[in-house]
């Protein structure tokens, strides 16, 4: 995956660039507007990390400026600004997903494997299959090889996110904003009661299990036989 | 400037200056038109009494010549405050009356004129100026002329009269109305002046500092009475302010310092890699709580501030009951304890959804933080947490009931302070912001966060004007009041 980080702190900047580079991606960094814009405009970039507030051009302008110009690079704003309605306002930009300042590596990385894979259109599809687990988005069945699992309405919102991004680190925020609509932090793990229920509708009982909690960063499901990016570096 | 020029640069001088200015031309005015109408009134009344003079002394000549006449004018013109009076012949000799000069060829034409003229008894030109008449002269039969006028002495001397009472009365409206202008002036430029001072003193860093308040419910006073209002809430806010930056000062040394010192011992101490992760690891979860408890102070500050109230919205509370409720069930039902949600009609609302959410939230992480599962073998009552959205009255109440042990009364107040845990030990996890976080949503709402006994057990209420946010509440600590 090449990846772009528009940072105006050299430290910041750095630091992404190489953690990146040890996760397997591609990334170049801009210190400033101007030119993380050209970069941005000459580059086949996967994915962009843009700072909200940068010298010479700000974050929101160098997104907007893009959009203008026709290109859909997703674009993640870092920013400072940690509220909701400046997440609104970044996300109304044109920005595609908003993590406030401090982030953990792992969640960033997440939430950018999710973007860049985002084009992938993993989200059109009506059924969803991980191993022998399947999901029917229209009938809202759910079965693991021939036997029917029955889910409370929020458990298979919360498993149709998880199998959307199979193979994919989902951090506990990405899981609370995207399946609950939160953009609070709950103070205790109330997600990982709820996973922990789900995974005992889904995995108990059957020799493979799929729901995996990845220590330090979320939950992915996966089909276990397959090894996946995300599974090496965590 | 001087004290003059500020007096004269006033508003209150300024407005009095211009009612001065309408107040005399109307007084002017009123009195011109008063002036004229006294003068055309009396020079009415003398063309009548001439004419009718004229009509009767006519009847006497036709009646008995010129000789009768002649003595009746005689006798007329010897009254005191006659009228003027002059029968000549057609050459201009006087036969009688008792009119000495006249211009010349005043008698030459019939008609009304005005003329200068000099009694008999006074031609001694020296001492008597000339008067002025309004004069008629009737052309007899025979050729005589007959002359019959009124002074017009008395009508000037009206007019100058009402003329003069006009201009003392305009010169005395402007001295009376400067005066009291000034007056007035002064008076409210002093109470201003002590304001300012006030405020200066307050601005200087002085916040106990409260402007002067007459007592009398002007609008002087209802402004200070306001501006006493705000500088309280200042002043509560920037004592909350230094509380919390005291507090922050403790409650996160203290982390920090443990943070400090976990890498310092790993450097020193750490034998394996195994040591050196877990030791960063450590770190990691530290500074994370670190970042979590400053969150909570940035969030409860936009609240306070006032700031976060761009974002309101109509929304259901029974459905954010709902919405929370089930959130944290799954967490309650992990430690034994039954958590039910009462919001069957919808409760609409409107305000700041996500605080509002982040609020209950907090309230349910609260309750089932302190109730223990094994309460129920105790008192014989299952462990259980009821999350309630209802409409009451005006208001609209979200409640949280738990069946823990509860907060004594004497706590409640301090359990809703920043960084206040009750629990000494703090072996719970938590930063202690939880409740202040809903304090500050509840009153960003124009709403309250109150604390009361379940009986057993500590229940919490969340009530907001159905209204919508109003205006920011008053800081002063809130008392707790039983709801139900």
């Amino acid at each position: 995956m090449r990846l772009l980080v528009i940072e105006d702190d050299r430290d910041a900047a750095d630091y992404l660039v190489k953690a990146f580079r040890e996760v397997g991606h591609v990334a170049d960094a801009a210190t400033d507007g101007d030119d993380g814009l050209a970069m941005a405009l000459g580059g086949q970039y996967d994915v962009l990390i843009v700072d909200r507030m940068l010298p010479k051009r700000d974050g929101l302008a160098v997104i907007g400026a893009l959009r203008a110009k026709g290109m859909e690079t997703p674009a993640l704003i870092l920013s400072a600004l940690g509220q909701v309605d400046d997440r609104v306002k970044g996300l109304r930009a044109g920005g595609d997903d908003y993590l406030p300042k401090p982030y953990s590596f792992s969640e960033l990385l997440a939430r950018v494997e999710v973007l860049a894979r985002r084009r992938g259109g993993r989200g059109e599809e009506t059924v969803l299959r991980v191993g022998d687990l399947k999901l029917d988005r229209l009938s809202h069945q759910v079965h693991r090889g021939e036997e029917e699992i029955s889910l409370q309405p929020r458990e298979f919102r919360l498993l149709e996110y998880l199998m959307q991004h199979a193979g994919q680190v989902v951090t506990r925020t990405m899981l609370l904003e995207n399946v609950w609509d939160y953009h609070f932090d709950p103070q205790t793990n109330v997600i990982d009661v709820h996973i922990s229920r789900l995974r005992s509708k889904i995995d108990k009982g059957f020799s493979q299990p799929l729901l995996h909690t990845i220590r330090g960063a979320g939950y992915m499901i996966r089909d276990g036989a397959r090894k996946t990016l995300s599974d090496d570096h965590v | 400037m001087t004290a003059l020029g500020k007096l004269f640069r006033t508003t209150t001088f300024k407005l009095t200056l211009v009612y001065l200015t309408v107040f005399a031309l109307f007084a002017a005015f009123l009195l011109g038109y008063f002036a004229l109408n006294t003068r055309r009134l009396i020079t009415e009344q003398i063309t009548d009494t001439v004419n009718a003079e004229i009509t009767g002394l006519s009847e006497q000549y036709r009646l008995g010549g010129i000789r009768r006449l002649v003595t009746v004018v005689d006798a007329r013109a010897r009254r005191p405050g006659s009228s003027l009076y002059l029968v000549t012949t057609f050459a201009g000799e006087t036969l009688a009356g008792n009119v000495t000069t006249l211009p010349p060829g005043t008698l030459d034409n019939p008609g009304w004129t005005e003329t200068a003229y000099r009694r008999l008894d006074e031609s001694d030109a020296a001492d008597h100026p000339e008067h002025r008449a309004l004069a008629r002269v009737f052309q007899l039969p025979g050729g005589f002329r007959l002359l019959v006028g009124r002074d017009l002495d008395e009508r000037d001397r009206l007019y100058n009269i009402v003329l003069s009472a006009g201009r003392w009365s305009i010169a005395i409206v402007i001295v009376l109305g400067l005066a009291g202008g000034l007056f007035v002036t002064r008076r409210v430029l002093r109470r201003v002046d002590a304001m300012t001072e006030t405020t200066r003193t307050i601005m200087q860093g002085d916040l106990t500092g409260r402007l002067p308040v007459a007592g009398t419910g002007d609008e002087l006073d209802r402004l200070g009475g306001n501006l006493n209002l705000m500088l309280e809430r200042i002043e509560a806010l920037m004592r909350g302010l230094k509380e919390v930056s005291d507090n922050i000062a403790h409650d996160l040394k203290t982390p920090i310092t443990r943070l400090r010192n976990r890498a310092e011992q790993a450097l020193r101490s750490a034998k394996s890699e195994a040591d050196y992760r877990s030791a960063l690891e450590s770190t990691i979860e530290e500074s994370d709580g670190l970042i979590r408890t400053f969150n909570a102070l940035l969030m409860i500050a936009r609240a306070e501030s006032g700031q976060a109230r761009e974002n309101m919205s109509e929304f259901d509370a029974a459905e954010i009951a709902h919405d929370v409720g089930e959130l944290y069930e799954a967490l309650a039902e992990e430690k034994g304890i039954t958590l039910k949600v009462q919001a069957d009609s919808p409760v609409p609302l409107r305000g700041n959804r996500e605080l509002i959410s982040q609020a209950l939230a907090n309230l349910i992480d609260n309750s089932i933080k302190y109730t223990e599962p094994c309460r129920s073998t105790e008192n014989g009552l299952p462990a259980e947490i009821v999350v309630r959205a209802m409409s009451e009255g005006d208001r609209i109440l979200l409640t949280v009931a738990d069946s823990g042990p509860g907060i004594p009364e004497a706590d409640r107040a301090r359990a809703v302070e920043r960084f206040v845990r009750l629990e000494q030990s703090r072996s719970k996890p938590g930063s202690g912001l939880g409740l202040s976080l809903a304090s500050a949503v509840a009153r960003l709402h124009g709403g309250e966060l109150t604390l009361a006994d379940n009986q057993p057990g500590l229940k919490t209420v969340i009530a907001l004007p159905r209204g919508g946010p109003v205006q920011m509440q008053d800081e002063a600590p809130r008392k707790t009041k039983d709801f139900l």
